[in-house]
């Protein structure tokens, strides 16, 4: 097995007296898709926070392609500076539920945003490669529009190439469809896939099962504070082992025809 | 029936100019300097070095509940006997002011600031910028635009505050007008035509003012 681009282990993190999860270990190959499911609060987006650090876990160790993230050892509660964040985050690409883009800067200048001030590069050839990300999903044509005339489907793709644009060695997808329209919820799943064709290494929080069972290579499903279940999604999805993985298909079965 | 003549006041309207410069002297000074005070106070009192917010909240505290002519007073009278230092009325007026509107002006931007959505935050730290790049680039070009109205209704109190300075001596509008009024005989004209001087100045700037709010508007992000 290929050295991990991603290896979590004895991750813990909980809010005050409330623990979302304890002990999470997990190693995400090169190419790997996994999806994390989970019923709602089980801490699957948390745990997703945690590998960009926009949450701090309270222990446990972040290894980003064998680079130690922080300094875990020296004392039972791992410190993150400031830089190593900066560091950490550039090179893990997020996309969240709400798009976030920011609103004051075009469709390109929110690609070329992080290009231009977090890597230094020159408008020009920033402005290259943000119509190059907006070409790959497919908004070319709205680079000097603004967020707020575009939809919803839109502007995750805007999103997700503004991550792109800065090279991630990982991405992270926080339920990127849960915000939109079901109607707009296809473009966005056709992105993803496309990156996942690609051999993109991708963690991806989602209710989208069906998408999952498509796309993931792996399927990690979170409950009891940590994975409780994790497999191919033949082996999840179609023939889960454990009571409430069994009991959260079933639940989403209920209404399919 | 009294009959107007405003013949004298147009007579001497060099004294009510050279008055009206050192008002917008004053009033840009102090905005300049508040707006940079201002700033800092925010950025003190949002942060979480208690060292840096508390003395922030005190200044804030102390110069937005006490009265602005005792706040002269303290600087132009007081001052000079606690630290023996020389004072023009111009420094103590600008000083006063400066601080004042920047107290304000502080909780204006603190307010803008912690009105932007937690997403913007998350999402510029997400492609690795530090506090000082989200600030400048992501935060404080949208909070400046939401700001904009109050920081506009600031400004023209402050203006019209700069008129307390004519008790310090600071030659401004005011001062002159009380001048030309003892020296004409004409009070009502004097201070009628002193009246129009603000009224005229402050709603060339409301104008540009709401022409910038619509330029602000283009971008669409207060609808969304």
């Amino acid at each position: 097995m290929p050295d991990p681009i991603l290896r979590l282990s004895g991750l813990a993190k909980s809010f005050d007296t409330n623990t979302v999860f304890e002990d999470v270990d997990l190693d995400v190959a090169p190419g790997d898709r996994i999806a994390i499911l989970g019923a709602s609060g089980s801490g699957k987006s948390t745990l997703l926070r945690c590998v960009n650090l926009l949450e701090i876990p309270d222990a446990g160790r972040i290894e980003l392609n064998g680079d130690v993230v922080g300094n875990p050892e020296k004392s039972g509660r791992a410190r993150y500076p400031e830089r190593e964040l900066r560091e950490l985050r550039k090179r893990v690409g997020m996309v969240f539920q709400q798009f976030n883009l920011f609103p004051h800067m075009t469709v390109a200048g929110n690609v070329a945003e992080g290009l231009v001030t977090v890597l230094g590069q020159s408008s020009g050839p920033a402005r290259e490669r943000a119509l190059a990300e907006l070409d790959r999903v497919g908004l070319r044509d709205k680079a000097d529009t603004y967020p707020s005339r575009l939809s919803g489907g839109q502007k995750q793709r805007v999103a997700i190439a503004r991550a792109l644009a800065m090279d991630p060695e990982i991405m992270l997808f926080d339920e990127p469809t849960s915000a939109l329209d079901p109607a707009l919820v296809g473009e966005v799943l056709g992105v993803i896939e496309q990156l996942a064709n690609e051999g993109r290494t991708m963690l991806l929080v989602t209710h989208e099962i069906g998408f999952a069972y498509h796309v993931a290579n792996r399927i990690a499903f979170i409950a009891e504070g940590g994975i409780y279940e994790i497999g191919t999604p033949d082996e999840v999805l179609k023939n889960p082992r454990r009571e409430k993985t069994q009991k959260f298909l079933a639940e989403h079965r209920r209404f399919q025809f | 029936m009294y009959e107007w003549n405003f013949a004298p006041v147009f007579a001497e309207s060099g004294l009510l100019l050279a008055g009206f410069r050192n008002t917008l002297i004053l009033t840009a000074t102090a905005l300049s300097g508040g707006l940079v005070v201002g700033l800092l106070l925010a950025f003190a009192r949002l942060s979480h070095r208690r060292w840096l917010r508390l003395p922030a909240d005190l200044v804030i505290e102390v110069f937005r509940t006490t009265p602005p002519l005792v706040q002269l007073f303290w600087f132009y009278f007081g001052l000079p006997i606690v630290l023996s230092v020389e004072m023009t009325p111009f420094m103590a007026a600008g000083l006063t002011f400066t601080i004042q509107s920047g107290a304000f002006f502080a909780e204006i931007f603190r307010a803008g600031i912690v009105s932007i959505e937690k997403g913007q935050w998350e999402s510029a730290k997400a492609i690795g910028m530090g506090h000082n790049q989200l600030m400048r680039r992501i935060i404080l070009p949208q909070a400046v635009k939401r700001m904009f109205p109050s920081m506009m209704e600031r400004s023209i109190e402050l203006m019209k505050t700069t008129t307390l300075v004519a008790t310090v001596s600071y030659a401004d509008l005011l001062f002159q007008a009380n001048e030309l009024a003892q020296k004409t005989f004409r009070p009502l004209e004097v201070y009628t035509v002193v009246a129009l001087i603000y009224f005229v100045s402050i709603s060339c700037v409301s104008f540009f003012a709401a022409r910038l709010e619509k330029r602000f508007a283009r971008t669409g992000e207060f609808s969304v």
